[in-house]
């Protein structure tokens, strides 16, 4: 036998790779425990009780399960197409033109729901629609969608403005010299070119939108609850397998969404 | 008033930002093209050229002056009212469109009838020889092919004038030559007036009726290939193209007394005092040094080229010169480092340029 | 003749970008940035009876931030129970970022040496939890480190130890559960950082008799440093401003500022007090993001 000496290999250094390992397993034992008890036949969480889908069916003949995830999804798909509309055109605003003044303000307004704790803005929003509650008497899911699409804008106009940035500019030149105006060339050639980077973004805001708890628990008003915050007052009583089965639906939603997302923005050009 | 030209630019200026910052990309150009002229516009990158035919094209404004297209002023018309197309140099094609879509969008967005527009597109893929590509997509066609969608993509509205701008130069060197023949085929079958812009001289003496040459923003000089070449304006044309030797010297009688004391004839036109001598290095001779009007010069130094091998000498004051000879048979070299020759410039060859 | 029409070109791009935004901009003005204004206001003002606001002027809420007026005495001194939570938030969310860091640099460095195929692979894998709701997370979390959870039963068939660990409704669990959140904010501007790392520096590095260990300190760390920043900063401001973790894992104990803030619209009822909270809170994250923000284009020079 001939002694192998192991290659020097410029990438590696001692141990990472290691943590590394350790860390996708420290990120996926916990969800993969949760979708398995998802399926879990007996009626504690802590045993296993054979292969079920009986969880599922409570929930999903859980009235007040039934009611959230409608919510979630009302809720979800508004904000999601408010926030698309608007993050499309602000991006059409601020990319692919010179400096104007007032860019950075619109730059900053546009990325301070990610920049502001939620906590502060779930408390302003309280507040705020509290008195116009108060003003109205309306207290429908418009509160809800209104913070919603706001909070979705940065996500939707991130992929569209990525998208856009990384448009070749010579396509509108071209089209501008064979004869479309510029209403043409937005219909024709920058909108079909763009619609990857739309569809992402609202994909996007479709996630976030359907994932958040904090705003939601201090917007909503009495028996408006959406799942994740009808699973956060589920959370407070003793834990039930129910919410497992929630989380997995929600989780394999997410996992399809983003599938669909990472596809969608591989399609280049 | 005379003949109307294809395109002309009257004086135009154009200055990008303000102040300090202030960059003249064009200083006072005025130029014509004719009728089904192939015109170039030669020079290095950043001398103007590429801002001259986006200011034909519409996509940029002159700062100042006029860009007119038969005569009509177009200098303030959106590029979609100009009947001028362009074919980009990253061929700009629309990457959601299919091969014949791309070729037929001119004609769609002026409105033209289905059926005009199918026959025109199918007669386009006949002309670039592409028929079978109709249905690709351009990211499946080679870079050649994409090349020549883009080329009957700006023909098809059958504009009055074609800018090229520098078409060729994301092609490899064969291809390259290809297209260069392909492009001068194109433009006699069709008859539209080509205004083409490029950094390689080769590609413009090749191809173009006229061209211009141009530095900084200024147009240096506009002429044949063979009046470029042959009778430089300047210094600068005769360094941009091609080879050049340029000797210094002072005007005794009809002859210039260079540095090393050598007399040379040449065509002065009236000019005294100090100038500059210009000379081909294909157009010196190498003779005995005892030959008539023969320049004495030592061999420094020599690099083969294939065909042709390229001599240094030195002039007895040390002035290099530089002589392109045709390579001779292996063996047969009798004009080894060191050796005394004789120089001889051809009288006609000899260009004088100012001091 | 043209002149000037620069100039107006100019013009008409502000106002049409303004225009295209203002759509954006309208509905984050109501539904995020305008409310922030009355919390200001919210903040100087008296608490209500039962709840909301008097409108009379008070510092009253800014003072209770941190101080506190003895009842009998009047005396005044510093707010214990405030600080511990103040203490425990700031200690909370540092070692969060300590420790994401020490994790998420292999995590990176790993993912971004994989091949070009299944390099995306990876980081698709870290996306999905960074995708994946936050409290579906801190429940799966949860579900581990219970008292009945997988990491105590295993610990327990191992013979390691002999009752169950009783971790969850700590310090510790809010830790666990915060690292585990917050992990992928540290690796992906981490992978950012370390996909445009030129590997040649390396190989530079080790042809001039540096070690492994004098590569990563001297080279790779200082030329990735953006990226640590940017990765720090996404991790410790969600962190300083959590709600979920600690309240699902914490227990009632142990409380961050983001739960004192909202006891104080709940059982609390001191509305004043909640709005100045929620200004120190957001006054931390903007000198937090301007630090980054002075830093990062330096950084930016010297690639």
């Amino acid at each position: 036998m001939t002694e192998r000496r192991k290659r020097f290999a410029i990438e590696t250094l001692p141990g990472f790779t290691a943590i590394a390992i350790a860390a996708f397993v420290m990120l996926y034992l916990p969800i993969v425990t949760l979708v398995a008890y998802s399926f879990n036949g007996g009626s504690s969480v802590a045993v296993w009780g054979g292969f079920s889908l009986h969880w599922y069916e409570v929930a999903s003949q859980n009235a007040a399960v039934q009611g959230a995830a409608a919510r979630s999804f009302i809720i979800a798909a508004s904000a999601a197409a408010i926030a698309t509309t608007a993050a499309t055109m602000a991006a059409l605003g601020t990319t692919r033109r010179g400096k104007f003044t007032g860019q950075t303000f619109i730059y900053l307004m546009i990325n301070q729901p990610l920049m502001v704790p939620e906590i502060v803005t779930a408390v302003a929003l309280l507040i705020f629609f509290a008195s116009i509650k108060v003003a109205t008497g309306y207290s429908g899911l418009g509160y809800l969608i209104l913070a919603h699409s706001a909070f979705c804008i940065p996500f939707a106009y991130l992929p569209i403005r990525a998208r856009l940035e990384g448009m070749d500019g010579a396509m509108e030149i071209a089209a501008a010299d064979l004869y479309a105006n510029p209403w043409q060339v937005f219909r024709r050639v920058t909108l079909p070119l763009l619609m990857p980077g739309v569809a992402a973004g609202a994909m996007l805001a479709f996630v976030i939108s359907l994932d958040d708890v904090v705003i939601t628990e201090f917007v909503k008003s009495a028996g408006q609850d959406t799942l994740p915050t009808y699973m956060l007052g589920q959370l407070r009583r003793a834990v039930t397998p129910e919410v497992n089965a929630i989380s997995t639906a929600l989780l394999g939603m997410t996992v399809i969404l983003l599938t669909a997302f990472f596809l969608l923005s591989k399609k280049r050009d | 008033m005379g003949e109307t030209f294809a395109v002309e630019a009257r004086d135009a200026v154009k200055v990008y930002g303000t102040g300090v910052n202030a960059i003249t990309a064009l200083d006072h150009v005025s130029v014509t093209v004719s009728r089904g002229e192939f015109f170039t516009l030669l020079g290095p990158s950043g001398c103007g050229k590429t801002t001259l035919l986006r200011c034909i094209a519409g996509f940029e404004t002159p700062t100042s002056g006029a860009i007119l297209l038969s005569g009509q002023d177009i200098t303030e018309e959106p590029p979609y009212r100009r009947p001028v197309n362009t074919v980009f140099q990253s061929y700009a094609l629309f990457p959601h469109l299919t091969v014949a879509r791309n070729i037929g969008f001119g004609l769609e967005m002026m409105g033209k009838p289905k059926a005009e527009i199918a026959e025109t597109v199918a007669r386009m893929l006949a002309l670039v020889r592409l028929e079978e590509f109709a249905a690709r997509l351009p990211q499946q066609l080679s870079g050649g092919q994409q090349q020549r969608v883009a080329l009957a993509r700006a023909l098809a509205p059958k504009p009055q004038v074609l800018l090229l701008d520098e078409p060729l130069s994301a092609l490899d060197l064969k291809l390259r030559k290809e297209m260069q023949g392909e492009l001068k085929r194109l433009q006699l079958e069709t008859g539209i007036t080509f205004v083409f812009v490029t950094h390689d001289q080769e590609e413009a003496l090749t191809m173009s009726d006229r061209i211009g040459v141009m530095r900084a923003g200024k147009l240096q000089q506009v002429g044949t290939p063979r009046d470029i070449y042959d009778r430089p304006a300047n210094r600068y044309v005769a360094d941009f193209i091609g080879e050049t030797n340029f000797l210094t010297g002072v005007v005794e009688g009809g002859a210039v007394r260079l540095g090393s004391g050598d007399l040379v004839r040449a065509a002065l036109g009236g000019q005294t005092g100090t100038v500059t001598l210009a000379v081909r290095p294909e157009q010196i001779r190498v003779v005995a040094t005892n030959a008539p009007g023969a320049i004495p010069a030592r061999i420094t130094g020599k690099v083969y080229f294939g065909t042709d091998t390229h001599y240094h000498f030195a002039l007895v004051d040390g002035t290099e010169v530089v002589a392109r000879l045709q390579s001779r048979a292996q063996g047969e070299d009798d004009l080894p480092k060191g050796v005394e020759v004789g120089l001889q410039f051809e009288d006609s060859s000899v260009q004088v340029l100012g001091p | 003749m043209g002149i000037g029409t620069e100039e107006g070109r100019k013009k008409h791009q502000a106002r049409s970008g303004w225009l295209l935004s203002l759509p954006a901009l309208v509905l984050l003005l109501v539904g995020a940035s305008g409310p922030l204004v009355i919390v200001a206001v919210y903040s100087f003002l008296k608490p209500g009876e039962y709840s909301g606001v008097q409108w009379i002027f008070s510092l009253e809420a800014w003072f209770k931030v941190l101080l506190e007026k003895d009842i009998f005495d009047g005396t005044i001194s510093l707010a214990d129970a405030h600080l511990a939570i103040f203490w425990r938030s700031a200690k909370l969310s540092l070692l969060t970022t300590a420790v994401t860091l020490v994790l998420g640099l292999p995590t990176a460095w790993f993912i971004a040496t994989r091949p070009a195929r299944s390099r995306a692979l990876w980081l698709f894998l870290i996306t999905i939890p960074f995708w994946t709701n936050l409290l579906i997370r801190t429940f799966a979390i949860m579900e581990v480190i219970r008292n009945e959870g997988i990491l105590n039963t295993a610990l327990l068939a191992l013979g390691l130890i002999e009752t169950p660990i009783q971790i969850l409704y700590s310090g510790t669990a809010v830790l666990i559960g915060m690292t585990y959140v917050y992990l992928p904010l540290m690796v992906l501007p981490l992978f950012a950082a370390i996909d445009r790392f030129d590997f040649r520096l390396i190989e530079a590095g080790y042809d001039l008799y540096a070690s492994r260990w004098q590569v990563l300190r001297r080279v790779i760390l200082p030329i990735i440093r953006p990226g640590i920043v940017a990765g720090s900063i996404l991790v410790f401001v969600p962190s300083l401003g959590a709600y979920v973790t600690p309240r699902v894992l914490g227990g009632g104990k142990n409380m961050m500022i983001g739960n004192f803030i909202e006891l104080q619209f709940g059982q609390g009822r001191n509305w004043p007090l909640g709005a100045s909270l929620s200004m120190v809170l957001l006054l931390i994250v903007v000198v937090a993001l301007l630090i980054y923000v002075r830093t990062a284009p330096q950084e930016d020079r010297h690639d």
